[in-house]
């Protein structure tokens, strides 16, 4: 059974989460601060960590730098209220493997876990909308790595209906195409979100700055 | 008759041309401005007092408030040129002041000039926090200062006096430098409690309207959640739309120029009113924004209509909504995972969908798409192109 820990700073909310979780994954343990949650995951090495974005101490990004670097194979899922389109991009090119939303139900976060056990890259309808925003206007800027710093036509039509709400299985369907090739597309714009330099990232990203 | 009320006795405004004094007396006193500069030129040849009160009144009245941050009317310009080179030469005649003196007191009356006026709009952009230009602002008050210079060793030096004010002159600099010297540290201070002080006021403020904020929205729905507390329905609606308040405090985009109404947020705001009138939680993502105008206001209310079909008849526990809007087109789907229906036998009771929908987004140049079949869930695109001003 996939192990998981969770992080996150208010107590009510990983007791909520390990109660909506039941037995379908194993919860080996749970942290509220940054520095006790490296130590958890250096100590358990779970499957997969389920990362809240806001955290006192740096945030989930802090916990991912730091353990990313000696536990590679340990897996993120970043699990968040807020909605700030660059915190939720930053944790994910730091390494996460995917984003949800608080309000996910049960039975959605324990497929979500068991993809991104998998490998798998999740996407909710919410993160496609910042990729899509970020990935926005490739027509007029400047492209370093066409591999990289763009979206296929494919990959759009794919983010598109994940923000419109299709699960990966409605997806398929819809394209005609199996789950199978649905995850790789996604997991495809995963590797361009964490990887590509594409200077509108950033800039979106101060475009974008709060408050 | 009824008489509009006077106008506040202030100086500037529209067509004033040295200091807005007789513009402005003008306006309060409601007779042409000409005539009032007339009385100020005759009251000063005859024996100066129109000088005089011209003085007193730029010093003592207030400014005009609605103004145009910055102004340059040439008019003004020349305006201020005629009364000094006006005024030197009248001075020269009379033999109030040797011809050798004439050059000079221009030169030193056009840096005052410019330093004064600098002083005076830095002081009005700070008023209405205005923008200003900081090297202009620099450039304009150096320049006038060197104007100034010139004019004063001009003065002395074509009285032959240069010589005798040079030992007046340096033993008065090192007085001033050694003030200078002696008051800076405490001068320093005073700029630096001045602002710790300018920063700690904004703060606080700051603090004073976060709490004030957060009082009235997160408070008030935390005291209606504990009295509602046996109803689950309404503690999943009152912290839903708390949630999307705060939210769009929170990240809302603001503009300089106030809250402006945009696509995005419209169909948020539909979103949020389904949700409060109808109980149908909605997950809206957008993706783009732009300001809203006629066709995509209409485009928003046949969403919001989608919507609220989604929440009458689709038997669900929530819907998505997905805005896109770029250059060319903007879009909309709104899709619910419930019952469906066959759009080909449209019951009689579902003609909204028909109307407010589809011919709504007909008469505005844009298309909707329904894509549903029984037990298969409903989809409703929306589409119109962009007119690009």
């Amino acid at each position: 059974m996939t192990r998981v820990v969770i992080v996150d700073d208010h107590q009510m909310f990983r007791a909520g989460v390990r109660v909506e979780l039941g037995d379908r994954v194993e919860v080996i343990g749970d942290a509220a601060d940054v520095e006790s949650a490296i130590e958890l995951i250096r100590r358990t090495s779970p499957d997969v960590v389920l990362l809240d974005v806001h955290m006192p101490g740096g945030g989930g990004k802090a916990v991912l730098e730091t353990v990313a670097s000696t536990h590679p194979e340990v897996k993120f899922l970043a699990l968040s209220v807020s909605d700030a389109a660059e915190d939720v991009i930053s944790v994910i090119r730091a390494g996460a493997r995917g984003y949800v939303t608080k309000t996910i139900s049960g039975d959605e976060l324990a497929d979500a876990i068991r993809r991104v056990a998998d490998g798998d890259a999740v996407f909710s309808p919410r993160l496609a909308g910042f990729v899509l925003d970020a990935f926005a206007g490739a027509a007029d800027i400047p492209v370093v790595d066409p591999e990289l710093d763009q979206l296929t036509n494919r990959e759009r039509e794919v983010l598109r209906l994940i923000a419109r709400g299709y699960t990966y299985k409605e997806l398929a369907r819809r394209l005609d195409i199996s789950v199978k090739t649905v995850e790789t597309h996604v997991s495809a714009v995963l590797r361009k979100l964490q990887l590509s330099s594409r200077h509108e990232l950033t800039r979106w990203a101060t475009d974008r700055r709060l408050i | 008759m009824r008489s509009l009320p006077r106008p506040p006795l202030e100086r500037g405004g529209d067509g004033a041309l040295v200091a807005g004094v007789a513009s402005g007396l003008a306006r309060h006193l409601g007779v042409d401005p000409l005539k009032v500069r007339l009385a100020f030129v005759l009251l000063t040849i005859a024996g100066g007092s129109g000088l005089v009160l011209y003085g007193a009144f730029w010093f003592v009245l207030p400014r005009h408030r609605q103004e145009s941050a910055v102004r340059s009317d040439p008019l003004q310009l020349w305006a201020m040129g005629a009364l000094v080179v006006g005024g030197t030469l009248l001075a020269g005649e009379l033999g109030v002041l040797g011809l050798g003196f004439v050059w000079p007191v221009l030169v030193v009356a056009a840096g005052l000039g410019i330093v004064w006026r600098q002083a005076d709009e830095s002081s009005r952009a700070r008023w209405f926090g205005a923008v200003t230009d900081q090297r202009s602002h620099w450039m304009r008050i150096a320049g006038g200062t060197a104007l100034l210079l010139a004019g004063v060793v001009g003065f002395l030096a074509s009285n032959h006096e240069l010589q005798a004010a040079r030992e007046g002159l340096v033993a008065t600099g090192v007085v001033v430098a050694g003030l200078a010297l002696m008051l800076a540290p405490w001068w320093w201070q005073l700029v630096q409690d001045l602002s710790a002080e300018r920063r700690e006021r904004i703060r606080s403020q700051e603090r004073s309207d976060l709490a004030a904020h957060l009082h009235d929205s997160v408070l008030q729905t935390l005291a209606l959640i504990q009295r509602r507390a046996d109803s689950p329905g309404e503690v999943q609606r009152l912290a839903r739309s708390q949630e999307r308040a705060l939210r769009a405090w929170l990240y809302a985009r603001r503009d300089e120029d106030g809250p402006r109404l945009t696509f995005a947020s419209a169909v948020e705001a539909a979103a949020a009113e389904v949700e409060t009138d109808h109980g149908l939680p909605v997950d809206v993502v957008t993706v783009g924004d732009c300001p809203l105008d006629d066709r995509l206001e209409a485009m928003v209310r046949a969403a919001r209509e989608a919507m609220v079909n989604a929440a009458k008849f689709a038997q669900v526990d929530h819907a998505d909504v997905f805005a896109e809007v770029d250059d060319r087109s903007a879009t909309v789907f709104v899709r619910d995972t419930g019952v469906g229906f066959d759009p080909g036998a449209v019951p009689a009771d579902r003609r909204g969908l028909a109307d407010s929908v589809v011919g709504r987004m007909a008469r505005h140049g844009g298309s909707a798409t329904v894509r549903s079949a029984p037990g298969e869930g409903t989809e409703i695109e929306l589409r119109v192109e962009r007119v690009l001003t």
